[in-house]
Parts: C-alpha cells; sequence; structure tokens
C-alpha cells in the first residue's frame, strides 16, 4: 500500500490550532525578574538568619564553648582551607563516596530489574531487598570491620549496602510500572526482544531509575558521613569527630555546613538537571 | 490427518482476493468462577484493498477478535489465516492503531514515526523520507518536533496512524481508535481516515461501537453482537466516498445497521432467556 508521492503535494496545510510556536514547541522564555527577586528574598532570609546566631552569641545567652559564633565558625573554615586539611577530608569522602554508589548503581539496577521482569527473583531476592531496605547501613559496619578490617573496603561497603536497596527498589519498580500499551505497540511493530527492551522497556524506565538514583545517592552520603564518625581515618565524619575530641564546636559547624553545601551543590548540578529532563521528556507521566 | 492438514491449507486458493480469512474462531475467558465465551465460531474475511468494519457494543469480543488478528492473543480454536499463511504472532503486516495513542513520551512525533522503521532495519535516509511523507499525510508536519504530551487527542492519533503507516503494513487493524475524542475531532478524523485510505488503498479491519462511524469508513459492515462474540449480519455500503457523516444515504444505512444490532442483541437475550428457564 505504498502511497503515490505526487498526489501529496495536495495536501492541504495543517489545519491545527497555533496555540504553539512554529516548530509545535510551547515558546517559553527565562524571567530573569522573578529570578532577581526570589534571589533577593533568600539573600535576605540568610543575612537575616546568620545576623540572629550572631545576636544570640553576643548576649551570651549559652557559653561560646556550645553554641559559637559565626565568625568562629567562618576562622576554623579559612584555618582548615588554608592547611589543606578540609580539601583532603573532602577528597577522601567524595572518593569513597563515587566508588560505593557506582558499585551500588550497578548491581542494585541489575538486582532490580531482575526482580521486576521475573516473579521467581521478586518473590525470593526481591522480598530480600525489602526486608535489607529497612536496615539502617551503618549496622552493617561491624561486621564490615571483621570481613574486611579496618580499612577503606570496610567503608566502601557501607556506603554501597546503604543505596543499593533504594536503587533496586526503583528499578524494580521502574520495569514494573511500564505501561502493557508500550509493549504491545512495539510487538506490533514487529520488535523482536532485543528491541523490545532497547526501545521500549529501557527508556520507559528512566524515570523510576532517575528517581533510583536521587534515593540511592542520598542514602550512599548519610550512610558515608555515619561510617566517619566511627572509622579512624580520614573524610569529613572524622574531621566531625575531631572537632568533638578538641571541644571546638565551631569545627564541627563548620564541617557540618561544608556537607550541606556539597549535598546542595550536587543536588543542584546533577539530580535537579536529571529531574527537569525527565520531567520535560517524559512529560506529566512522571510529573 | 493428512488430509486435513491439507484440508487447512486449501483456503489459500479457495478463498481468492481474502487477504485475512477467520474461520470458526473462538475465544475462551477462563476465571476462577466462569468460562465466558468471548468470539464464537466467527467466520469472515477481508479483501485486499478494503475497508471492513465491525461494529458492536462494548464487551461483544470485538477488541479480542482484533487482537488475535494482530497475533497479540490467540485463538482456542479455527483458523486464522493471512496472506494464506496462519497467523502465529504479532507483526508489522498487520499493525494495529489502539484506541489510546500508544506512542512513547520519550520521543517526538517524527521519531516515534520512525522508531517502526527502524525496528523494520530501514536505513536512516529511508526512514526520513517515510516518516516524512506521512507525517505530511496525516498533517502533523508542523508538529513533527513535539512531544506526545505537548499534543492533544487527536493529534496523538494522527501521529499514531503516521507511524503505523510508514511501515506500509499489509493490513491496518483499528481498535476504536476515536472512540476517546470529542465528536468534532472524530468527525474530522473520520474524514481524514477516509481520504488516506482512498490515496493508499489501505486494507483495515476497523472495530467501533458508532454505528455511524462504520458506515462512514466502511466498504463492508459486520453487526457483532456480545455474550457470545458473534459476528451475524454483514451489511454492504456501497456508497461513494467521500461520505459525509450528515448525508441522507449515511443516515439511513446507519439506521438500517442500528436496528439490525438492536435486533441481533434482542434475538441473542431471547436466546439466553430461554436457556436460562
Amino acid at each position: 500500500m505504498a502511497i503515490d508521492p505526487g498526489s501529496l503535494d495536495a495536501v492541504p496545510p495543517a489545519a491545527a490550532p497555533r496555540r504553539t510556536g512554529d516548530t509545535g514547541r510551547p515558546v517559553r522564555s527565562f524571567d530573569w525578574q522573578g529570578f532577581a527577586l526570589k534571589a533577593i528574598r533568600v539573600a535576605l532570609f540568610y543575612i537575616a538568619l546568620i545576623a540572629l546566631w550572631q545576636l544570640v552569641c553576643e548576649l551570651e545567652l549559652w557559653a561560646r564553648l556550645l553554641l559559637p559564633s559565626p565568625e568562629q565558625v567562618w576562622k576554623q573554615l579559612r584555618f582548615y582551607t588554608d592547611n589543606g586539611l578540609l580539601q583532603d577530608a573532602v577528597q577522601t569522602s567524595m572518593t569513597r563516596l563515587f566508588i560505593g554508589y557506582s558499585i551500588s548503581l550497578v548491581i542494585g539496577l541489575t538486582i532490580g530489574m531482575a526482580c521486576g521482569a521475573n516473579k521467581y527473583v521478586d518473590e525470593t531476592i526481591g522480598s530480600l531487598v525489602l526486608g535489607f531496605q529497612s536496615l539502617p547501613s551503618i549496622t552493617w559496619f561491624p561486621l564490615a570491620l571483621l570481613w574486611f578490617g579496618l580499612n577503606e573496603t570496610a567503608i566502601i561497603f557501607v556506603v554501597l549496602m546503604g543505596s543499593i536497596f533504594a536503587v533496586a527498589i526503583s528499578a524494580r519498580a521502574g520495569v514494573q510500572s511500564i505501561p502493557p500499551l508500550y509493549r504491545r505497540a512495539a510487538l506490533t511493530m514487529g520488535a523482536n526482544r532485543f528491541q523490545m527492551v532497547r526501545y521500549t522497556l529501557i527508556p520507559a524506565m528512566v524515570p523510576s531509575m532517575a528517581q533510583g538514583l536521587k534515593l540511592g545517592w542520598s542514602f550512599a552520603w548519610r550512610s558515608l558521613m555515619a561510617a566517619e564518625l566511627i572509622f579512624v581515618d580520614g573524610g569529613l565524619g572524622q574531621m566531625l569527630d575531631l572537632g568533638r575530641n578538641l571541644n571546638r564546636m565551631s569545627l564541627v559547624i563548620a564541617v557540618m555546613l561544608v556537607i550541606v553545601v556539597i549535598g546542595v551543590t550536587i543536588d543542584r548540578l546533577l539530580f535537579s538537571r536529571i529531574e527537569a529532563w525527565v520531567q520535560e521528556r517524559w512529560g506529566l507521566q512522571s510529573a | 490427518m493428512t488430509e486435513r492438514a491439507r484440508d487447512d491449507e486449501r483456503p489459500v486458493s479457495q478463498t481468492g482476493g481474502d487477504l485475512l480469512a477467520l474461520r470458526d474462531v473462538s475465544r475462551h475467558f477462563r476465571t476462577r468462577r466462569n468460562d465466558t465465551l468471548a468470539l464464537d465460531k466467527v467466520t469472515l474475511s477481508v479483501r485486499e484493498g478494503e475497508f471492513l468494519c465491525i461494529v458492536g457494543p462494548s464487551g461483544c469480543g470485538k477488541s479480542t477478535l482484533l487482537n488475535i488478528v494482530a497475533g497479540l492473543d490467540h485463538a482456542d480454536e479455527g483458523v486464522v489465516l493471512f496472506d494464506g499463511r496462519p497467523v502465529k504472532k504479532p507483526g508489522r503486516a498487520r499493525i494495529v492503531v489502539f484506541q489510546e495513542p500508544a506512542l512513547y513520551p520519550w520521543l517526538n512525533v517524527r521519531a516515534n514515526v520512525e522508531l517502526g522503521l527502524k525496528i523494520a532495519g530501514r536505513g536512516g535516509k529511508e526512514r526520513r523520507q517515510l516518516a516524512d511523507r506521512y507525517i505530511a499525510l496525516v498533517n502533523l508536519r508542523r508538529f513533527e518536533k513535539a512531544f506526545i504530551h505537548e499534543l492533544s487527542g487527536g493529534m496523538r492519533q494522527r501521529a499514531q496512524l503516521a507511524r503505523a503507516l510508514a511501515v506500509e503494513p499489509r493490513m491496518l487493524l483499528m481498535d476504536e481508535p476515536f472512540a476517546a475524542l470529542d465528536a468534532q475531532t472524530r468527525d474530522v478524523l473520520q474524514q481524514e481516515l477516509q481520504e488516506i485510505c482512498v490515496r493508499t488503498k489501505a486494507t483495515v479491519l476497523f472495530v467501533t461501537h458508532n454505528v455511524r462511524e462504520a458506515v462512514i469508513l466502511g466498504d463492508r459492515v459486520w453487526v457483532m453482537t456480545p455474550a457470545p462474540g458473534r459476528v451475524k449480519t454483514e451489511i454492504d455500503i456501497p456508497l461513494p466516498r467521500p461520505r459525509s457523516p450528515d448525508s441522507h444515504a449515511v443516515v439511513d444505512l446507519a439506521a438500517r445497521v442500528r436496528a439490525e444490532l438492536q435486533h441481533d442483541i434482542y434475538a441473542a437475550q431471547a436466546a439466553e432467556d430461554s436457556y436460562a428457564i
């Protein structure tokens, strides 16, 4: 039933409504004014917060030891940045996080997809995953020390156990929530097994996988901090412990701020962008 | 046994111009509590280049019938021959246009249309040409870069139609594709589908519960009755195209089809009642 291309010239131009742009995509322009106003509001809030903090410290309601002033915190931050200890700690922590998180993504996605695709795997491995998910990953630490010794492997293991189950559960949900219609559409187009996976199942899973990535990341990050507090060698968690040992709360708060900044930055730079992209491409489905 | 096997193959020559032939096709749905006969010995055929409509109330088994032809479901008894060969699995020679727009939201309109061709293993240049041609045919040229959630219901069904036509199937199977659209959009799409089918000489099996739609689109209409699903009455629609939904001939024939449909449903119900007593 090939058609005569010549006859196509007679096709009238689209009579569709023109509420979108010329390309058919909605027209959006960046709202600079709104953005600036929002930035000012947020900045004012934080300036007020820091001022209040400084004020409370000046009034000396609590001992300086218990509540250091913003000024003291800033000095600590400068001190540990200048001698490079803070950068070292950040690097150590991020390396552990990166290794543990990467391994958990590979294994977690594999387990999760297997659970989603196969009933028997889901009943067995899947139930195990659900059980372990309820276990805070720091509880693996004693075992990890026995198994691997007091070294990097032990701490990476704790990070891995922190995020792997969250990633697996999201991947499983991703496979299970694929609308059957997508499968049927691919079948009627004559897709073979490989094409079905490549063109339908994997792209359909992307929204829940993006969710799993983010969830896994936040679990990994928390697990790492908990483990480093107990662990002896380096990292931001150890620096917190150092501050406690020195009775220097200004250092503790400085490190806490660094942890917040790293967390927010990675979320903004990576996961929020992934989320925005998923929402644009996958539409209302994931919104 | 060999005798019968040969008997099964014979319809190839017997049916002649038939592209699709169903003989005594039955389908049961068994649940723990009851056994529903969704299709009861359905026999019908579709000729090459013909537009055949099956009209019946919801739940009469017409979608089941279409799925069996598509290869997405199987018959418990009977034979389904497509181009002389038994239908075993789904394939793009008998492509389905679903009631819900079965488009992939992560692809824009053009990529959706090209996907069927990609699966068929067509090269990039050919894919682009065919996509161009069929996107233009369904009047979606302006929207080829749009994602699916940016389209209206009618545009989504146009895109789905373009994707189906682009692989140049032997036959289109349409499962109430306009049922979820508002009346105005449905009228427009019915007219466009008529034009497209005349131009492409498509062979179509179209399932609907809308009598008027069946009469506008079909060269022939089969009336289907529910519980168990049977096709009983066949009505020819020898009207010239394009057919307007308001022309007297269409209205008259629709009235006839509706009468047949009601008659068949009552008859089926009466038979059921006497059986129950």
